[in-house]
């Protein structure tokens, strides 16, 4: 098949997931897990205890990673391409 | 059947119409050469792009049920039961590498369900079969709750007959639902889970502006739930300072289930391609944070001093509604509610259909079916599934349902190993796999056997499937900590799979053969898929390199 994924010859992919940006991920995760980190009153915010409205901020916190993780690590058209042979090297 | 409020009935009865109209158009949109593939039934053509499968995610995920579940916990047992905002905090970065891989290892082997990946991955029947039948068995009560969710708005609005009158209305619309999917597949749920999400933003944003100031703003909130839940010395709007890693353990648990369910892999295989799905997991969050709203209506309720319709717990949501909003909002939000079940029960009937059409019927009853047999046989289980929900509700105590629900979150972390870890290591051995998911489910069933249910009070409601924090002083640790038993069930799974593996692959026992190739894991939509190539249940499919070693 002449369309086939771009491989090199040892049959590892030359199209990896793998980036140090993807490290980015543990943050929120971590971070929201952390209870003694958020089960408190103070400060309040808008009358809501630390409790309620740090957790609603993580929600936040998760959307710009896992944004900023998607952005950093697209793929380029040519690796999306299937036509792409692997590395001529 | 007096004092049924007309105003809700009818706005409630008018948009369920509609999106009974739309549930059978749906299968003239986006419409394929033939529905009569599996493919295009069961998930959509794996055609849908960002915003479809955002709202098709959204409702799958989100379902009615966790709307009115969620603040029926906060309203009961307080801060506790806000664990689903770090739990859906945490699920995406977690899953975010992991789905992308699944979705381009199915794209490019056709499979339709987990289990045929874990079939042809460690070329295993046996394990393939054990993750289709928990995940059968995790969907099912899943499913019925969705019927409990509906039944709370029904029984707010006035429906308060028993037997098979009372449960009429019930009936009616789980009917009408299962010959919908039945004709449209998965475009049915797609395209009312559109209706849905206006729906519940709509409800949400206006109560969280209207109800705080009718109530006298967030501090009367928090007040009153302070002052409910610091009553006998109680923690108030706080955890306590044991409760801190059960929070957390079962939000993590919950996080790492969440993907595993069926229903939840067959919204991402009909995902069109991986940047669908990495976006998704930026925006399914907006979901969140109209969770964290909806669990605060528990507080909210306590400070209007609502209470439920007689010992049901749940209707506290729709109690609420009914007491702060006009008759014609208060059936809009009603009708949030009822649609909201219908989409994930749509998607969760497609889901078990897929799993028993592929990894049952294919696989041990007629191993040459066509993709038309297929087709066939997936949309009569999927009306079974949708009955026996309905059967579940109407001749069982809801509470059975409900019991069941929580074993499933545990049961389903038991495919784990072979689903998720499989998507990046072929080391792990198929007997290693069977052994630990067998040590995992027996471990998890006995620690929820195990938790007792507590009154307010401190004595014991009832002694056994009261919960999922599971009491580490049960294992001789001198503390008053618990943990999510799912999670330990599941560390117990991970060890026998590892040991047993090292010890398999020690003795030189057949690993089976790897039907996937390194390259399929990051293969985009524009490469060549199994449509070229033969089906996935069938042996090694070509690209798999023959005859290789298990173990390179």
């Amino acid at each position: 098949m002449s369309t086939a994924a771009p491989e090199s010859e040892d049959g590892v992919p030359t199209r990896s997931d793998r980036s140090p940006w993807n490290w980015l991920l543990l943050v929120p995760i971590v971070v929201a897990l952390l209870a003694p980190l958020y089960n408190g009153v103070e400060p309040m915010l808008f009358g809501w205890p630390r409790f309620y409205w740090l957790q609603l901020a993580f929600i936040a916190l998760g959307v710009v990673t896992t944004a900023l993780v998607y952005r950093m690590t697209r793929r380029r058209p040519q690796q999306r391409g299937t036509a792409v042979r692997g590395r001529e090297d | 059947m007096d004092g049924i409020n007309v105003v809700e009935l009818v706005i409630v009865v008018a948009l369920f119409l509609l999106v009974t109209i739309m549930g059978f158009a749906a299968a003239r949109w986006r419409r394929a050469q033939s529905l009569l593939h599996l493919d295009e039934w069961g998930l959509g053509g794996r055609s849908f792009g960002s915003w479809i499968t955002w709202f098709l995610l959204g409702g799958d995920l989100y379902t009615a049920y966790t709307f009115v579940a969620v603040p029926a916990l906060m309203f009961g047992a307080g801060a506790a039961g806000f664990f689903a905002i770090p739990y859906s905090v945490v699920t995406y970065p977690l899953v975010f590498l992991v789905v992308i891989r699944l979705w381009s290892v199915s794209h490019v082997r056709g499979f339709v369900t987990p289990a045929d990946f874990v079939r042809s991955r460690f070329d295993s029947p046996t394990m393939a079969l054990l993750v289709a039948i928990t995940g059968i068995v995790a969907t099912m009560p899943y499913i019925a709750l969705q019927l409990v969710g509906i039944s709370t708005v029904l029984k707010s609005m006035g429906f308060s007959g028993t037997g098979l009158v009372g449960e009429l209305p019930l009936l009616l619309a789980f009917l009408v639902l299962a010959l919908y999917t039945y004709n449209s597949g998965l475009r049915a749920p797609a395209l009312i889970a559109f209706v849905k999400d206006v729906l519940i933003y709509l409800t949400i944003i206006v109560a969280a502006i209207v109800i705080p100031a009718k109530l006298g703003g967030w501090d009367a909130i928090f007040g009153a739930a302070e002052q409910k839940f610091s009553a006998n010395g109680g923690p108030g709007v706080l955890l306590p300072a044991t409760g801190q890693l059960g929070y957390a353990t079962l939000a993590l648990g919950s996080a790492l289930a969440l993907f595993l369910y069926p229903h939840s892999i067959t919204g991402v295989l009909a995902a069109s391609n991986r940047d669908v799905l990495k976006r998704n997991m930026s925006a399914l969050p907006l979901y969140s944070l109209a969770l964290g709203f909806i669990a605060l209506l528990g507080f909210m309720a306590i400070a209007a001093g609502t209470t439920p319709v007689g010992t049901d717990g749940n209707t506290i949501v729709p109690e609420l509604f009914q007491q702060v909003f006009p008759s014609w909002f208060t059936g809009i939000a009603f009708a949030a509610i009822a649609i909201g079940a219908l989409v994930p029960a749509a998607i969760m009937s497609i889901a078990a259909a897929n799993l028993f059409t592929r990894n049952v019927y294919k696989e041990y009853l007629r191993k040459d079916a066509t993709p038309q047999q297929e087709t066939r046989v997936a949309k009569i289980t999927s009306l079974v599934v949708k009955l026996g929900a309905v059967a579940a509700i109407l001749f069982l105590d809801p509470q059975f349902s409900i019991d069941l629900q929580l074993i499933g979150g545990v049961i389903i972390l038991q495919t784990l190993p072979a689903v998720a870890l499989g998507l990046y290591t072929r080391w792990l051995h198929r007997g290693a796999l069977v052994a630990g998911w067998v040590a995992g489910m027996v471990a998890g069933l006995w620690a929820v056997y195990e938790i007792p249910k507590l009154n307010p009070d401190g004595t014991v409601a009832r002694a056994h499937f009261g919960g999922s924090s599971f009491a580490l002083s049960k294992l001789g640790l001198d503390t008053k900590a618990t943990v999510y038993a799912g999670l330990l069930a599941l560390l117990l799974n991970l060890v026998v799979t590892v040991v047993l593996t090292a010890v398999l692959r020690a003795a030189r026992v057949d690993g089976g053969v790897d039907g996937t190739a390194e390259s399929d894991y990051t293969a985009e939509r524009g490469d060549p898929s199994v449509r070229d190539l033969p089906d996935p249940l069938e042996s090694a499919p070509p690209g798999a390199p023959e005859q290789r070693s298990a173990r390179r």
